[in-house]
């Protein structure tokens, strides 16, 4: 076989599983949230559709999927179309350079797993995909014609801006200390210290930074502000039902999973485990390896998710005044001072 | 005339206004929150009992000799929703009257039991039936049939009245 159509086959098998993952890991987080809050509420949460209610965000979809598909009659139309596809289009595009466990190797040739985990632009990529993300949401809230969505979508346009500086900041340390954008390296770079050298550990202020920013980037509480229901009805998707609801539905639930990608890859060491695997008699480059590392890493994801839920039904809402105070005064000053010791340190001490 | 002054943030000592430790404590809250026996019933499988002072669907009381009720309208007078009919007739018996046709509107009906605390003979009590559901509008018309039930089910209201009314 020539060079190009294992490459097309490898790409096109690799795109499925992603989406697939995606699609699952909406469904995972949706249930997770409802039973989680429902926990915490101290309700059961729902146990009816399947073994333990497990079912039913296949339910919930069903139903959206069902709905009538209203859009305003003063509204965009083509835009108000389009602003559902550019959320959710982004939201999986993101995932295009995201590994989830280390490579296999097969008749010498090494297949990563990830769509493209070497690309040298990684991390640029995925801050730029986020910031493209926003216009999903202010076109939905522009295009509505409806001074709920209109404001949910400002709001969400100035909150994500807002963070995005600090997020970004706080990212720049840790690619100082690294030396790179590729998300496997900064992966590779902390398998160190005999896989502990994460960069939590090495900077806990970039880590509690970036935190609050991919809060704040996912619209989730305790910065949920685009949709605040007591304030802005439901925010920029007020006017938006079914199936189009159902994507802004699945990219935020998609982001959510995004940001928890995130912040294990870079922050808590990936798929690093605190041992050697080839004194166990596993081979790097086996596929054992790989699935270890996979069930390392999707364990670590799943227990950022569930922090994510945990804030989420802990914290109130931010008025919006403490929101752009919380940002601009506090975690861009705080990240650039961050930044600047970390070079100090790159620099003159290393 | 300084009352912008923010004299929450004037309270706050400065662990406090470093939000995080805050955070901290209420997500431990929250935490232990999420271990506590938890307040849902399963409503089909696992039913309420209501005690002796709930007002469920008001019935007839059935005796061994019959109903006791003796058709005497108070009931039907003092509906504020205007949900029962009462049509007396004459019988052989000791007390002469009783029911031809009694029927509850459940439809119109308010639950408020003034029907039983009119009630000069302890005829009609509030019954613990809570989920009442109805496919027609025939069917929420209670005859006698579906009102009249045994006294032997009704001891706990019955004694609730005797106690408190």
């Amino acid at each position: 076989m020539s060079e190009i159509v294992i490459i097309l086959i490898e790409a096109s098998i690799k795109a499925l599983v992603i989406v697939l993952i995606m699609q699952l890991m909406a469904a995972v987080n949706v249930y997770m949230e409802r039973k989680v809050s429902a926990f915490i509420q101290g309700r059961i949460g729902p146990n009816r559709v399947g073994p333990w209610g497990t079912f039913q965000p296949f339910a919930d979809v069903f139903k959206l999927f069902m709905k009538e598909d209203v859009v305003p009659k003063s509204a965009d139309k083509f835009f108000h179309s389009l602003a559902p596809i550019i959320s959710m289009g982004i939201a999986f595009s993101i995932w295009a350079v995201i590994p989830f466990s280390s490579y296999i190797e097969i008749d010498g040739r090494k297949f990563y797993m990830g769509m493209a985990p070497n690309l040298n632009i990684g991390v640029l990529y995925i801050l730029a995909m986020t910031s493209v993300g926003v216009y999903g949401i202010t076109l939905a809230g522009w295009s509505s014609n409806s001074k709920y969505s209109l404001l949910g979508g400002l709001r969400s346009s100035a909150q994500m801006i807002s963070y995005e500086l600090a997020m970004g900041l706080s990212l720049i340390a840790i690619i100082m200390m690294t030396g790179s954008f590729t998300l496997n390296d900064i992966v590779s770079h902390q398998q160190a210290w005999g896989g502990w050298r994460w960069n939590i550990f090495v900077q806990p202020i970039a880590f509690l930074i970036f935190l609050t920013a991919s809060f704040a980037e996912t619209n989730r509480a305790p910065f949920d502000l685009p949709e605040a229901e007591p304030e802005l009805v439901g925010g920029f998707n007020t006017e938006y039902s079914g199936m189009k609801f159902g994507m802004f539905f699945l990219a935020e639930y998609a982001n959510l999973t995004t940001a928890a990608v995130l912040i294990s890859l870079i922050f808590l060491g990936g798929w690093s485990i605190p041992f050697d695997a080839t004194n166990l008699g596993i081979m790097e480059g086996s596929i054992w390896l790989a699935l270890i590392h996979f069930a390392v890493f999707a364990i670590k994801v799943l227990f950022i998710i569930f922090f994510f839920i945990w804030i989420r039904w802990s914290i109130p809402r931010f008025r919006y005044d403490q929101l752009m105070n919380l940002g601009w005064k506090f975690l861009l000053p705080l990240s650039l001072l961050n930044a600047v010791i970390t070079a100090f340190y790159v620099m003159f001490l290393q | 005339m300084n009352n912008t002054k923010n004299t929450e943030i004037e309270r706050l000592n400065f662990w406090e206004k470093l939000y995080i430790p805050e955070i901290v404590k209420g997500l431990g809250l929250t935490f232990k929150e999420m271990f506590k026996p938890k307040f849902t019933r399963q409503y089909p499988e696992e039913r309420w009992e209501p005690e002796g002072s709930y007002r469920g669907r008001p019935v007839l009381v059935l005796e061994e000799e019959g109903e006791r009720c003796v058709a005497c309208g108070l009931c039907s007078r003092v509906c504020p929703a205007l949900a029962i009919e009462v049509q007396a007739a004459e019988t052989i018996k000791e007390k002469e009257r009783f029911p031809v046709k009694f029927e509850i509107n459940m439809l119109r009906c308010i639950y408020c039991g003034f029907c039983e605390e009119v009630c000069p003979e302890e005829a009609i009590v509030m019954s613990k039936d809570y989920d009442l559901v109805f496919q027609n509008h025939e069917d929420a018309i209670m005859d006698k049939e579906k009102l009249l039930i045994p006294v032997s089910e009704l001891q706990d209201r019955l004694e609730f009245i005797r106690q408190y009314k």
